[in-house]
């Protein structure tokens, strides 16, 4: 039932949208036109104004140096960090909700506190655990910090979900003789499918946009991640700047497409993140 | 049950013991490879006599309330303005929405180039705005702003995307009921949906501030710091002591610092706020 009140229209809110509009449109469209145009055509335009000249060629210049090798280094670093997320925090966030012995209590408590630990602050210890387990230079040393610095928010949003199964549907379960693996995977996971795609969204974004830990665990340029390729390529291409906008466009097209295809469920993942 | 162990001991392993080991690290000397020497209170002797870490933490904490203080009423504003139902405003939506899907750094690339006095709309838009040569980032209130300016264009969607669904959960029947009473817009923000969306004030100031504490990305790729330490956050600070002059030791100590100093605020801001009482809908049952 639409309602009078909030269907007037709400001038003070309309007008700083219009102008956050302005703000968010302009620097987008100008990446958009900048990466289409070419080096030449841009500086004789200028900043402000439309470039007569308009070129694919950007793409094949980034494409040309290795930028598909950080897309495949960002997938794997963003896929397994989601796996390795959800077969971490799901058994665990039923063991929270379920079991009664303290164990899981007192885990949901260091879980909450973990929540206040800033990942930048520890990169140094994470740096010695790192090499001392000589995973440095590899795509693993990436996936484990995020993983860990991620799980808190996981297991608060997935056990948040599971508190809200009803308790008798896992007694009439038990009852009926399904072990606890087998409640789990025919039950629980099926029944808080919203709350793992928020982690699956949650954990994708934060590996896919991971910087620090590949700054610092990574040195084999072919084996870094696009976010780091961009400043590699923000020092090369010193006065190339349609060919670093188109990398900056470049870098953001798999979150876009899933944006276009998988609106809702995206929006609904990010919005999930920030709780009830 | 065994479920939580494998949790628990690989959040102990990368979270936990790193936060233990920063603290410890910070009263040795390292240089990032080879031995570990412990130097007493050296470092924090230093950390206490360094002018750059108390400007440091000056510009921290004010970076962290010009976040906040812009973030917020844009980011209700708007997603007060995007939770009502009329249609344009869900085209528009997915506009406000587009900088959700860029990371940190290529937004940080983006405007840095933006920014560049020669090649950038800096050139022609600094003289409009008090910069005539148009090098905004040559100066130390004008590298402030933009980092203030580039962490909002970045997360006021993420903010308002989070106040647009708690006012969409706002009873309509509260509205209706103040319209039958004849309050205003104006009374109707202030005493409806402002106090509905309390919880949600919470949690996005929660975010926002523990995520400006750590901002990184924005500083080393736009303002490198500069100009002359003007945006040398304390996370920054770390980094350049840890891995550009190779004191470990040094840096974990700054570490230290910026782990208490964010601690202190979430704990802070849970505390007044009754956070943790925030449970299950099923909870008691």
């Amino acid at each position: 039932m639409p309602s009078t009140s909030t269907a007037r229209p709400n001038w003070l809110a309309g007008g700083l949208s219009a102008v956050w509009l302005v703000v968010v449109g302009v620097p987008i469209l100008s990446m958009i036109v900048w990466g289409l145009t070419t080096e030449q055509a841009f500086r004789d335009a200028g900043p402000l104004a439309v470039p007569q000249v308009w070129t694919l060629g950007n793409v094949t210049e980034v494409i040309d140096r290795g930028f598909l090798d950080y897309y495949w280094n960002t997938a794997v670093v963003t896929v397994g960090s989601i796996l390795l997320s959800l077969v971490l925090a799901v058994p665990a966030a039923y063991a929270i909700v379920r079991s009664k012995s303290w164990v899981a209590g007192a885990s949901f408590r260091m879980f909450l506190l973990g929540l206040a630990i800033p990942a930048q602050a520890v990169i140094v210890p994470l740096y010695l655990i790192i090499t001392e387990m000589g995973l440095y230079d590899t795509l693993i040393a990436v996936i484990l910090p995020t993983v860990a610095f991620t799980l808190p928010l996981v297991i608060l949003i997935l056990s948040g979900a599971l508190r809200d199964v009803p308790r008798d549907m896992y007694e009439a379960m038990t009852l009926d003789g399904a072990g606890s693996l087998r409640i789990l995977l025919s039950a629980v996971v099926p029944m808080s499918r919203g709350s793992i795609s928020a982690v699956c969204v949650f954990v994708g974004l934060t590996a896919w946009n991971s910087f620090i830990f590949p700054l610092i665990f990574i040195r084999d340029e072919s084996k870094t991640m696009v976010t780091l390729g961009l400043r590699e390529f923000q020092q090369e291409f010193a006065v190339d700047i349609p060919g670093l906008m188109m990398a900056v466009l470049l870098s953001a097209v798999p979150v876009f497409l899933l944006y276009v295809f998988a609106r809702r469920w995206l929006i609904a993942g990010l919005a999930g993140v920030g709780g009830k | 049950m065994g479920y939580v162990l494998p949790a628990v001991v690989f959040f102990t392993v990368f979270a936990v013991v790193p936060l233990v080991l920063v603290v410890v690290l910070s009263f040795t000397s390292w240089p990032g490879f080879g031995d570990i020497r412990w130097t007493g209170l050296d470092n924090w002797e230093r950390l206490i006599g360094d002018e750059r870490v108390r400007e440091s933490t000056g510009i921290t904490l004010a970076l962290t309330a010009s976040t906040w203080l812009t973030q917020t009423p844009m980011a209700i504003a708007i997603g007060v303005w995007a939770a009502g139902r009329q249609r344009n405003r869900a085209v528009l939506s997915t506009i406000f929405f587009l900088p959700l899907l860029m990371s940190s750094a290529a937004i940080a690339v983006l405007f840095h180039r933006f920014l560049d006095p020669n090649y950038g709309m800096a050139r022609d838009l600094g003289p409009l705005i008090g910069f005539p040569d148009g090098n905004i980032l040559g100066t130390a209130h004008g590298a402030f702003l933009v980092i203030v300016f580039v962490s909002a264009w970045q997360w006021v969607p993420f903010h308002s995307l989070l106040y647009q669904a708690a006012a969409r959960n706002v009873p309509t029947v509260l509205y209706d009921a103040a319209t039958i009473d004849g309050a205003g817009r104006w009374d109707m923000f202030w005493r409806i949906t402002l106090p509905q969306l309390r919880y949600t004030v919470v949690t996005s100031s929660v975010i926002m501030i523990v995520g400006s504490l750590i901002t990184f990305e924005t500083v080393l790729l736009i303002t490198g710091g500069g100009p002359g330490g003007a945006t040398r956050i304390l996370p920054y600070l770390m980094y350049s002591a840890g891995f550009e002059a190779f004191e470990m030791g040094y840096a974990s100590a700054i570490a230290t610092v910026l782990v208490v100093v964010a601690t202190a605020f979430s704990l802070l801001i849970v505390r007044f706020s009754g956070f943790t009482k925030m449970r299950s809908t099923l909870e008691g049952m």
